[in-house]
């Protein structure tokens, strides 16, 4: 019996149990009208009875899913022949996992011996299924007994269900957090062992970054390598020349669509901007690479000015495109949020539609607009795709926008390309520079909700 | 001026004729003068063939059951419903001989003179300060600081909120109670210089004493303001108002001095309406 079938079974024994226990607790309540007779409503009784089939098995289910395979293994080891215990931890992990690939082959193996230890593991394993089965259904048929036997009029199953779920609400939530908890932590553990080799000062201060040249030996850890410094000034620049361009042109066409526009035009212009937000990302990096970086060039040359093929300012400026949608939908969302008596008290001041926008509308939409601001920022620092194609890699320490630099995300992205040892420094640098982009936007968000929350509090 | 029967025609349902208004729709000393007024939300005729004068130094209250469109015609008298997207409004409101919706008049300009209190207090999201200096700035009723200090200041003094609020200007007036608020939107109205001010149930959601303040207020402002109140309360208007205009489904039923309203209504409707049997 396999994992669906023993699901679909215990799915059938949750309807068998919700349908007996309403049931029962009908007959208990007196037929018609029983509800009356009973603390909860007979379904609460029938959930209940189901929760009571289905939560045991279901947990030993999940207990056996983590363990099963180390079990069997065990077994299967402790039931070698005695020259295969002979071997050594290693060599014996070595067989066992050929004994595994054998099994999810199709064929049969040339080597007996082989042959005989995959029969043993299949078989092993069939049995542990069935054991499984058994149990599912013993525990299920427990819990229905059990939920039979507490079942009365006075029994308050309500609450029991209503229990049941907020702890399962809980456990979902408790998986997002775990998650990112997991991340973090993960990503924190390979950035230490990166500080090991690479000091935190080189790294965070250092102003040369040239990984590539760590990889001969001697060279590992060798002095002004990992400098991140090029890296978050490049970073900077691309994020500051993007906003520069999505906030003005996000929060005017904003304004225009929720302040002036007719709703004609507004159901028309919206999803067109919102169309915006759906092109790849790989998209925008050919549009930098091939029409807005030849352009800035004719046009940097002909002022006489130096600019490099690939330049900063021609991802920075695509890159700004690509986020005016967010900014722009996160900030009409909050213009239109402004209560419109407060804009027709204006009105009625004798402002005209620009005053009204600019000195009524726009502050009190500002926590929303920052909000949305804040969130395109983190969405410029971690943009790579746009970068890697319109900026090159090139780590110059530099605030030139004519020039070629490279960002953070671009970097992780070269350092993890292609083979890799995973314990170089060359490639835990690459989890010390996740840490970094995961602080920096954690208090971007930090910084920019506290702001939220006192503007909130000061205008609501 | 006679408009055909749209779908929802409410006056319809009235069986409205010429014969409205009964009393006495004409004012000694006019400073606004209604004619033929009709207004439309799309299909829903909202206002029909108003006409009635609102004379100098005069409080009128606005009286009828809900929906009758006294807001409507409110926001007609300073063309507030120029912005709302399918309001449609014909007829003429002169303002001291001029007619507002004649093609001259700026709303913008319309409205300096013409202030509105809205039913729910409506403060910007700023502080105490530039609530009331907002209208007087965008007028540019001040050449400098201390001439806005002055304005500020004078129109916290006359709604009695000065001394309330004297040392917390800049913090944001939505901070003020329900009644501040309000307050503070007359002073933000008054602060401007209008010659008239509207006001929609300006009490409706204050408390009795925050009531009788505003009440108070309104006697003293009618020395040297023009005011239109809309009420739902009977009391209010017969304490300060001395006209009172009654308006059922769109049209103009009475209009006459406050006192022999409330003593001799001429309408049944009327009667019926202020002895509590409808609305
Ligand atoms: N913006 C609008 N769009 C469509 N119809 C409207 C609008 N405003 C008002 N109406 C309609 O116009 C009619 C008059 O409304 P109005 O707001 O003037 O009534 P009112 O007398 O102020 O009522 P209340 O005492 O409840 O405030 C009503 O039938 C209402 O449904
Ligand atoms: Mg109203």
């Amino acid at each position: 019996m396999d994992l669906t079938s023993i699901l679909l079974l215990l799915a059938g024994l949750a309807v068998g149990a919700f349908l007996f226990g309403r049931s029962r607790a009908q007959a208990l309540g007196g037929g018609v009208g029983a509800a009356r007779n009973l603390h909860s409503l007979p379904d609460y009784y029938g959930y209940f009875a189901a929760l009571c089939a289905v939560l045991p098995p279901l947990m030993v289910l999940t207990l056996w899913a983590a363990f099963e395979e180390r079990v069997v293994l065990a077994l299967l080891a402790n039931g070698l022949p005695d020259h295969l215990q002979a071997l050594s931890p290693g060599q014996l992990d070595l067989f066992l996992n050929s004994v595994r690939n054998a099994a999810s082959a199709a064929s049969v193996p040339a080597d007996p011996v082989l042959a005989a230890a995959t029969d043993e593991y299949l078989s092993l394993g069939r049995s542990s299924r069935w054991l499984l089965s058994g149990l599912a259904v013993v525990l299920g048929a427990g819990g229905v007994a059990a939920a039979w036997r507490s079942i009365h009029p006075a029994f308050r199953a309500r609450n029991r269900v209503e229990t049941a779920i907020r702890w399962f609400l809980i456990a979902a939530s408790g998986v997002a957090v775990l998650t990112t908890v997991g991340i973090l932590l993960a990503v924190s553990f390979e950035a230490l062992r990166f500080f090991r080799d690479v000091s935190l000062s080189e790294f965070l201060f250092g102003t040369t970054w040239s990984p590539q040249a760590a990889i001969r030996d001697d060279q590992i850890g060798s002095a002004g390598r990992f400098g991140m410094l090029p890296l978050l000034s490049g970073t900077l620049l691309i994020a500051v020349i993007a906003m520069a361009v999505a906030i003005p042109v996000g929060i005017l066409s904003a304004m225009y669509t929720a302040e002036y526009a007719s709703t004609r035009v507004r159901a028309l212009a919206r999803p067109v901007l919102e169309i915006l937000a759906g092109i790849p990302t790989v998209v925008y990096g050919f549009f930098a690479v091939l029409m807005v970086a030849p352009w800035i060039r004719t046009i940097g040359e002909s002022l006489g000015l130096n600019v490099a093929a690939e330049s900063a300012l021609a991802a920075g400026l695509v890159m700004g495109f690509m986020i005016v949608p967010l900014v722009s939908s996160l900030s009409d969302e909050a213009i239109r949020a402004v209560p419109a008596s407060i804009r027709e008290g204006a009105e009625a001041l004798g402002a005209t539609r620009s005053e009204i926008a600019l000195d009524i509308v726009l502050p009190a939409a500002m926590p929303g607009i920052v909000g949305g601001i804040l969130l395109a920022v983190s969405r410029a620092i971690g943009e790579t795709m746009i970068v890697v194609m319109a900026a090159g890699l090139a780590a110059n320490l530099s605030f030139n926008p004519l020039e070629s630099v490279t960002t953070v995300t671009v970097q992780i992205t070269t350092l993890l390309v292609g083979d890799q040892e995973f314990d170089s420094a060359r490639t835990l640098a690459a989890f010390a520079l996740g840490l970094v982009l995961f602080i920096i936007t954690m208090l971007l968000n930090v910084v920019g909700l506290g702001y939220v929350r006192r503007y909130r509090e000061r205008y609501e | 001026m006679r408009t055909p029967s749209k779908a929802n025609d409410v006056a319809a349902d009235a069986g409205g004729g010429p014969e409205f208004p009964v009393g006495d729709p004409s004012a000694p000393d006019p400073c606004i003068q209604i004619r033929d007024l009709n207004a439309w939300y799309g299909d829903i005729h909202a206002l029909c063939d108003v006409g009635f004068e609102i004379g100098h130094g005069e409080v009128l209250a606005l009286i009828g059951p809900s929906g009758c469109g006294k807001t409507t015609l409110l926001r007609c008298l300073n063309r507030l419903n120029d912005a709302v997207e399918d309001a449609r409004v014909t007829g003429e409101v002169t303002l001291d001989g001029q007619n507002i919706y004649s093609g001259s008049v700026d709303p913008v300009a319309l409205r300096a003179r013409v202030g509105m209190v809205f039913q729910k207090p409506n403060p910007f999201p700023k502080s105490i300060y530039d609530n009331v200096a907002y209208g007087a700035r965008i007028h540019g009723l001040a050449s400098d600081r201390a001439e806005l200090d002055e304005i500020v200041h004078t129109s916290l003094e006359r709604v009695g909120l000065l001394k309330e609020v004297r040392a917390r200007l800049d913090e944001p007036g939505t901070d003020l109670s329900g009644g501040q608020q309000q307050r503070l939107c007359i002073a933000r109205t008054i602060a401007v210089d209008p010659e008239v001010i509207l006001m929609d149930e300006p009490c409706s959601a204050l408390d009795p004493i925050a009531t009788a303040k505003i009440e108070d207020l309104i006697d003293e402002l009618s020395a040297e303001y023009v005011i239109v109140i809309v009420t739902h309360s009977m009391q209010q208007a017969a304490r300060v108002s001395n006209r009172v205009a009654y308006m059922n489904q769109g049209q103009l039923v009475e209009v006459g001095e406050t006192d022999r309203i409330f003593t001799n209504p001429l309408h049944k409707l009327t009667e019926d309406y202020i002895t509590g049997r409808i609305g």
